[in-house]
């Protein structure tokens, strides 16, 4: 069996590079080692409870929006409606640190006001990095890593207004530590300030099977349960790939969303040579989903805290670091009669604390699953310093950690956005196997699907 | 194909990329870029659709020729008029 492209991994990237090659008439084959599809956005169901796996909020809303806007091109592109996907918009958002808090909506404007009303000295300044963010072409492939703290901190000049700023963008999108590539800033500053959050009503299932139901009328297959061990080079080209159960597939291209450490170790040569090894990410982080007893008696939809004065985004020296985080109440979106929210969302909170892969790694049997439920409680107890309601009583929990991440998704150390070391050409040292997702460095659910276009695209085009 | 069915081939392919979008206001002398706010991937569609559906290669240095509807059709027609 021959294909024109394998793709490694069904998440949403390798998804979306599918259905734009097959719709071309492409043979295209998705290999996913897990039994189900999704990736670090799947869904799953325990104990009679259905739950997203990643899904805080989907960053870049634009409903109806300009066409140039990302969300409204990747529709175009897999030729789907934004209905399909009963997006609801959030409510308010806010970003707290001790003594001040600047919430936010969707719209820059929203964010604009409250810097002008928080930090009047810095409100001039703010519309200028607003300015120089709107400027910037991040789809642009051929851009290169530069400090995004050394240019915002060029224009803004009060330190706490900065990392109050870097605070949501690093959490939700950042694999470096303590600084972030200006283009990845300016792509997390238009989703999550310039667009902003929204949530399909249902969660990720039914965007996944609208997803999956757009393979199937394209001709993608889709074989879960089937990793791939290897990929074969022949000439410094891709010749097909060995699945774990050692089956030999060929084709004449790979696209691999596992990652470019990943990738790698089971394609030794896809690091050129002379060229040095990608570095394997540091930040990971642990998540846990709370079933309260009571209605969250908070109307924000998502809320970002540093308890000290200064932000550290950086890999722990503690299984979690409880100076900050993350607190999701998937109950306060603007959901309508026909965009209901799921059972219980009212009464669910997400709680995302940076942690240590290493520390979690060296754990066994009791001593982990003790770690997880001591870490669960202390994150609810750091939590509270922002959300005061997230210190009640909880009926039912569960949590997971970078193994959990690692164990399902391969991505060495749990390492939600990858290498620090992107793709952005998703070029490799070999010929026709390429980098889409995480590693390629569009990231989150919108980011990850446009990295799998993208790169689909420039395989189109460079073939014909 | 006539110029006129060769046309209906044009506004179908952007029908189905811009499915909101009215085609009857399009006029034939103005970039297509413009009327229509499309980007370089729509363009790409374009191209795409054309061989998937006619079997026409539109290589890349033609791309400019795909400018406005008008030299859309004047660039097809030599490559659609036996279909
Ligand atoms: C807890 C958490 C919360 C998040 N919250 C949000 C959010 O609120 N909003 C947002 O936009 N984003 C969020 N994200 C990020 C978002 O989920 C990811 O950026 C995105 O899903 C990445 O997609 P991907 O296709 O690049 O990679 P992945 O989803 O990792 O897909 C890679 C796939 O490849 C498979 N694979 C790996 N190696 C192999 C192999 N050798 N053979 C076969 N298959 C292989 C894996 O099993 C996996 O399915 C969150 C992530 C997590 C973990």
């Amino acid at each position: 069996m021959k294909y024109d492209t394998v793709i490694i991994g069904a998440g949403l990237s390798g998804l979306a590079a599918a259905i734009r090659l097959a719709h071309f008439g492409g043979k295209v084959a998705v290999l996913e080692r897990h039994y189900r599809v999704g990736g670090l956005n799947s869904f799953y169901r325990k104990d009679r409870r259905d739950f997203d796996v990643g899904l805080h909020a989907m960053t870049n809303y634009a409903p109806h929006g300009p066409k140039s806007a990302p969300f409204q091109k990747l529709l175009r592109q897999l030729r789907l409606r934004e209905e399909e996907f009963s997006l609801v918009p959030q409510t308010q958002s806010r970003i707290v640190f001790p003594g001040v808090t600047l919430p936010f909506g969707n719209g820059i404007e929203s964010l604009t006001a409250s810097v002008a009303d928080r930090f009047p000295s810095q409100a001039d300044n703010f519309r200028r990095l607003v300015e120089e963010v709107l400027a910037h072409d991040e789809l642009n492939l051929a851009n290169r890593w530069s400090s995004a703290r050394q240019r915002v901190a060029a224009t803004l000049t009060d330190p706490l207004l900065v990392d109050m700023l870097f605070l949501p963008l690093m959490y939700y999108g950042s694999a470096d530590e303590e600084d972030m590539d200006f283009t990845q800033f300016v792509v997390m500053m238009k989703a999550v300030f310039c667009e902003g959050f929204c949530r399909p009503a249902g969660g990720m299932r039914p965007v996944l099977d609208r997803l999956l139901a757009r393979c199937e009328e394209a001709g993608v297959e889709i074989h879960l349960r089937t990793g791939v061990a290897s990929v074969e080079v022949a000439d410094g080209k891709v010749t097909g790939v060995v699945t774990d159960a050692g089956d030999r597939i060929g084709c004449d291209a790979v696209l691999s969303s596992a990652g470019n450490v990943e990738t790698a170790r089971f394609c030794p040569a896809s690091v050129a040579d002379g060229e040095a090894s990608p570095r394997a990410g540091r930040m990971s982080f642990m998540e846990s989903i709370h079933v309260m007893k009571a209605p969250v008696a908070d109307e924000a939809t998502i809320v970002f805290f540093n308890r000290t004065d200064r932000l550290r985004y950086r890999k722990p020296d503690a299984l979690i670091d409880l100076d900050s985080g993350v607190v999701c109440m998937p109950g306060n979106f603007a959901y309508t009669a026909d965009r209901p929210a799921p059972a219980e969302a009212d009464r669910t909170v997400r709680i995302t604390s940076i942690a240590d892969p290493d520390r979690w790694r060296t754990l066994e049997g009791d001593a982990y699953a003790d770690a997880k439920e001591r870490m669960g409680i202390e994150q609810r107890t750091a939590a509270s310093f922002a959300v005061p309601a997230v210190g009640g009583d909880v009926v039912y929990h569960d949590i997971f950690t970078p193994r959990t991440v690692e164990r399902f998704t391969g991505h060495v150390n749990g390492a939600v956005y990858g290498s620090p070391d992107k793709r952005r050409d998703g070029k490799t040292g070999v010929r026709g196997l390429s980098l889409i997702g995480t590693d390629q460095g569009f990231l989150g659910i919108v980011g990850s699907m446009l990295s799998g276009i993208s790169i689909a695209n420039q395989l189109m085009t460079e073939r014909k | 194909m006539t110029k006129d069915a060769i046309r209906q081939a044009i506004v179908d392919i952007i029908q189905e990329i811009l499915p909101d979008e009215d085609m009857g206001g399009i006029e034939l002398d103005k970039p297509l870029r413009d009327q229509l706010e499309l980007d370089s991937m729509d363009f790409l569609d374009i191209v795409m659709e054309l061989r998937k559906r006619y079997h026409i290669e539109v290589p890349e240095k033609d791309y400019m020729e795909l400018n406005t509807l008008g030299s859309t059709i004047a660039y097809l027609e030599p490559k659609m008029a036996n279909l």
